[in-house]
């Protein structure tokens, strides 16, 4: 029996199937992918079904005989709902209202984070404190206050009311900015900055033409961080920009109420009645720009925090 | 008298320093003055009065802290709402960290298609927004498919007591909601696994630690900063997010005839206050933890 154990071929064949410090086994590489494909199924599952669900006609909906594979493509679902969440307009208003304020948020943050990395000053940890303080700050605590000043100054619905904050500082998550362009600017050497200085240049030449080059990556990150979190941000756009623009993610809160005043129930065939595949049609397209980017612009998501630093000490 | 000509130079300096690094700053002051100090007190006035709205004007009705003892001890919803919060936020916050962890600890081995796995992992970055996971959560598929419903979860269900049952229920009903939180926690824990000197793993390797040991002894203590961020990450995310059912009470309120805007801003703050103390109890935990690792 021991000689079973211990000869050399079932050595290998222990060695591959569990591997040895060289190298993984097969058995583990098995394992591995498994539960790497079963978690990938859970956030690749909702959006195939979200998918699939939106190309099924009427029939394919209520036939219980269907249900991963449609007998058909159909598309009427999505010329709806591109009609009722009124697309080129809303799209065009999304990406407005997401990338200005982002750009903005993002140079601010960076001139502020750039202040608290390379400056010696009294009450550093106070401005640490309070910056924690406006990221755990639940919206409602501010917003009421905000809405009426906007209203009285007439700029409820307007865009400007979320360029606002952005343009103090004050932006949506904009700690989180701050906090990556200190950890950027924090490990910049002194020795380019004396150099500068030494040759004349102001700080904010010095800023523009020395730290704002060596964070670039930073910049990048950032503003896709902001932009996606602007786009997929609800609370504060419902209540700012009421009656006036009209954002992609606003108009999918209030798809069902849009569809029955295109399509009123009374007046349309069963056909026409609304029903989950419109819904996961709509769905769809409010997700698709943001897919589309994540997908051209992936290695700076995935390598944001590497490239970044934010976890630094 | 070289020396203290030197020396005033010097504050002189420092204080050109400072003001230069209050110059960078500055704008970020006056917007946290203009967009969170002054609304964050107005909000609190607001919540010591009874506020009505006109066309033109807002009449203010002091009534002290009456808003607060309606939301806390009249109020049959809230504090119900609340207590459920803490409950999910408390069973969340960690499954989202050892589930992110795990599947930063993934990412981090080296295989095959590793590129394609990372972008999948991510995607919830990208759209996870209120109105799209409410569609999704109302089409089912939030939920671990139909387990809720099996007559034995639902026996079993039953058999708990009370106290246990809602955090089970949650947890069976909300699971993959739960892992949908998880995009940019697995990026911080991935970063941080990242820094960790490979020489390190060799070393423990030569001494003849298992990859088990190497684990508890090496990975899980440089990850201590990572989780006191994550942790506090999620619960903000999870505390602000626009589907949350407290955020919905309270914005339901502010536009209720019996509610009104005092009575939000009294259930606002009262929320903060809960947040607050989720924060620091979790803060307070893993630092203790923290502590005991690296000894």
């Amino acid at each position: 029996m021991t000689r079973i154990i211990h000869h050399p071929t079932t050595d290998r064949l222990r060695s591959i199937l569990f591997g040895s410090r060289a190298h993984r086994g097969v058995v583990f590489t098995i394992a591995l992918y498994a539960l790497l494909v079963a978690i990938g199924f859970v956030y690749l599952q909702p959006l195939l079904f979200m998918f699939i669900t939106s190309i099924k006609s009427p029939g394919d909906l209520l036939n219980p005989m269907v249900q991963w594979v449609p007998t058909e493509l159909y598309l009427g679902n999505y010329a709806r709902s591109f009609r009722v969440l009124n697309y080129p307009q809303t799209l065009l208003a999304s990406v407005l209202i997401s990338v200005t304020p982002s750009l903005l948020q993002t140079l601010v943050a960076s001139v502020v984070g750039y202040g608290l990395a390379r400056y010696r000053f009294w009450g550093k940890p106070i401005v640490f404190l309070l910056l924690l303080i406006t990221f755990i700050i639940p919206p409602q605590n501010t917003v009421i206050p905000q809405m009426l000043t906007y209203r009285n100054l007439g700029l409820l619905g307007s865009p400007l009311a979320l360029i606002l904050p952005a343009l103090l500082g004050q932006g949506y998550r904009s700690a989180i900015f701050i906090l990556i362009f200190y950890q950027n600017f924090v490990s910049l050497p002194k020795v380019l900055e004396e150099s500068a200085r030494l040759d004349g240049a102001t700080d904010l030449r010095i800023f523009i033409t020395i730290a704002m080059p060596s964070a670039l990556p930073a910049y990048i990150v950032s503003f896709i961080f902001s932009t996606v979190w602007y786009w997929n941000e609800t609370f504060l756009t419902t209540i700012f920009l009421e009656g006036g623009v009209t954002t992609l993610p606003m108009q999918l809160s209030r798809f069902a109420q849009a569809y029955e005043n295109l399509y009123p129930p009374g007046g349309v065939s069963i056909f026409e009645r609304l029903n989950e595949a419109v819904k996961m049609s709509g769905t769809f397209l409010n997700i698709l720009p943001l897919l589309v980017m994540y997908f051209v612009l992936q290695r700076w998501f995935v390598e944001s925090v590497e490239m970044t630093g934010i976890t630094g000490e | 008298m070289i020396g203290r000509s030197r020396s005033r130079r010097e504050i002189s300096l420092r204080t050109r320093e400072a003001l230069h690094g209050y110059g960078f700053i500055l704008i970020w002051i006056v917007g946290f003055l203009l967009f969170t100090l002054l609304p964050l007190s107005e909000t609190f006035h607001y919540s010591l009065n009874q506020v009505s709205v006109t066309a033109t004007h807002i009449n203010l009705d002091f009534v002290e802290w009456a808003n607060y003892s309606r939301a806390l001890f009249t109020d049959p919803n809230f504090v119900e709402l609340l207590v459920g919060y803490t409950v999910e936020t408390l069973v969340s916050v960690p499954i989202v960290l050892i589930f992110a962890m795990s599947i930063a600890l993934f990412l981090n081995l080296k295989f095959r298609l590793k590129g394609l796995f990372r972008v999948i992992f991510f995607l919830p970055i990208v759209i996870t927004s209120g109105p799209v996971i409410k569609e999704l959560t109302a089409q089912g598929a939030a939920s671990a498919p139909g387990i809720a419903n099996i007559p034995a979860v639902v026996d079993f269900l039953a058999q708990l007591p009370r106290a246990l049952r809602s955090p089970v229920e949650y947890l069976l009903t909300s699971f993959i909601l739960i892992l949908w939180f998880s995009g940019v926690q697995i990026l911080i824990y991935l970063a941080s696994l990242q820094k960790i000197d490979r020489s390190i793993y060799e070393a423990a390797a030569i001494d003849g630690a298992s990859s088990w040991e190497i684990f508890w002894k090496i990975i899980l203590p440089s990850l201590s900063m990572a989780t006191l961020l994550n942790a506090i990450y999620t619960i903000v995310t999870l505390s602000h997010f626009s589907e949350n059912r407290v955020i919905r009470y309270i914005y339901n309120q502010t536009y209720d005839v019996r509610g009104g805007i005092g009575y939000a801003s009294a259930m606002a703050f009262i929320y903060f206050g809960v947040m607050i103390i989720l924060l620091a109890a979790v803060y307070f935990f893993l630092m203790q933890w923290a502590k005991r690792e690296s000894k």
